[in-house]
Formats: structure tokens, sequence, C-alpha cells
């Protein structure tokens, strides 16, 4: 998500394939640089949907279709 | 008549080649830079903000629950129950019938909570996802990507989101009067999808 723009792809790729799962790796880190957070859209164990942070491309479920990026959070007004 | 003709054409160029940039070579690139960064300067487009929440809404709904997005579709808000009324990892599902509070999300609002079983109102919870690329462009993200920014966080981790907000008493930015009317037709909405789901035979997790 990028502010005035809504939905912007970063990156896509796979991740079986070494050469698309570094090129992964690099945008991911990239964005969290930029002090982005990053998400994965789940489902928990009942089916109902929900998210999960994730903080390092290791703890992105391999199966995972997608990771959303968006603006920390701060305290507003 | 030659000769004239020839003094006219000597004449001509030397002023040409007294008025010309010194270097032309240099001045046609310089031409074209500027050209150039014309084309890069965003010129503004009334349509982009609306196609940017387009996106959003599209985003969000793929992220969401069925039963949220028709939420949202319909109320303008979203509700998600406080993470205390979802099982921990491996216990036993708490019966969802009386969960102890629940957030209502509006977009580019606090974030609202409230006890669901009173209507009472507990608290204001300001929170904003800023553009990291200041001063250009919005500072905002498109309404839809604002709850879902929220929707996110709060699910994902409700307490570093809760954490990081600015907490007030409820009615400080938002009228409860409008909330408890939110809260009035969402019961309402919930009674109909019950009746929905029942009339087809299977019952939402509201």
């Amino acid at each position: 998500m990028k502010a005035g723009h809504g939905e912007v792809l970063v990156a896509e790729g796979d991740v079986e394939v070494p050469e698309q799962e570094q090129e992964l790796i690099a945008a991911f880190r990239a964005q969290l640089d930029q002090g982005m957070w990053a998400a994965v859209p789940l489902r928990d164990r009942r089916g109902r949907r929900e998210a999960e942070l994730v903080r390092s491309f290791e703890e992105i479920p391999r199966d995972a279709e997608r990771v959303i990026f968006f603006p920390r959070a701060a305290g507003g007004s | 008549m030659w000769l004239a003709y020839g003094t006219v054409a000597i004449v001509a160029c030397g002023l040409a080649s007294r008025f010309a940039p010194a270097n032309l070579g240099a001045w046609l690139p310089a031409r074209r830079e500027v050209r150039r960064r014309g084309d890069e300067v965003e010129r503004y487009d009334p349509g982009r903000e609306r196609r940017a929440e387009q996106r959003a809404r599209a985003l969000l709904r793929s992220c969401v629950n069925p039963d949220e997005w028709a939420m949202y579709s319909e109320l303008g808000f979203i509700r998600v129950w406080g993470q205390a009324a979802k099982p921990a990892s491996g216990a036993e599902p708490r019966h969802e019938s009386d969960p102890p509070y629940a957030y209502l999300i509006y977009p580019h609002k606090p974030i609202v909570a409230y006890v669901p079983q009173t209507s009472r109102l507990l608290s204001e919870y300001c929170v904003e996802f800023g553009d990291l690329e200041r001063p250009y462009g919005s500072d905002r993200l498109p309404p839809s990507d604002d709850v879902l920014a929220k929707w996110l966080a709060l699910t994902a981790d409700e307490r570093q989101l809760i954490t990081t907000a600015n907490m007030h008493l409820a009615g400080r930015q938002i009228d409860p009067a409008r909330v408890r009317r939110d809260l009035a037709r969402l019961g309402i909405w919930d009674r109909e999808q019950l009746g929905r789901a029942q009339r087809v035979g299977s019952v939402p997790e509201l």
C-alpha cells in the first residue's frame, strides 16, 4: 500500500526458483528498510481470515500467496 | 546585383553566429533535459485517487472475511473482535456469543473500542499509517487501504497496534451518538445476516 496510490505491485516470483527467491528477499528487505510493516493474510483453524506480521523473510510461510506491505502505524491525533 | 546578395548573405551569417547559442551542440541536449524533467513532474490526475480507492477496495475484499466485507460495503465500517475473544493457540475454542470487547474500524477515523453486550463505548485509538515519502504525493492511504491496514494490524498484533495508538476517551473525535447509531445498525445487520444464513442452511460466524 502506498499513500496516494493504493496497491502497488512490488515484486512477484516463485520461492522455489532460487533466482526469483533472491529477488523476493531483496524486495522484502527493501520494503522493511523503508519502514514498512509486512503482513501475510492467513486463515485460522476455523477458516476465518486474519493476518500475521512478519519481520523476516524466513517467517513468511512457504505457501503464502502474498505479503502486504503497509506504512508503519504511528499514534494519530 | 550579385555583390549585393553576397553582402547580405555575409551579414546574415554574421548575425546568426552573433545571436545563436555559443554551443549549439550543448544547447540541444539541454533543451531535451528540460523537456524530460518536465515529463517527470507528475501532473495532477483527478482520477488517480478514485482508481487508487477502487484498487484498495479490491485488495480489502480479498483479505477480510466475506461477512466483514459485506459489513464494510453496507455499513461503512468493520467490526473486529478483541483478541481476548479468540482462543489462545491450543486452547479450546471459546464461545463467541459473549466477547468482552470489540473494535469498529472506520476509514481515516480512530478505532473505537466498545462492549458488544451493552454497546458501552470504551475508548478511541488514534492511529495513522502515514506516507514515508513526504513531502511528495498525498500523505494518506486511500480510505479502504486505511481500513485494511488497521484490520491487518489488529488481527495480527492487536497489542502492538493499541500500544502504538494514542488512546482517548470515547467521543473525542467521533460523535458517540453516531457510534451508537452505527451499533444499532450493526445489530440489525447481524440479525439480517443470521436470518439470511438460516434460510440457506448455514450460520455465519459474526
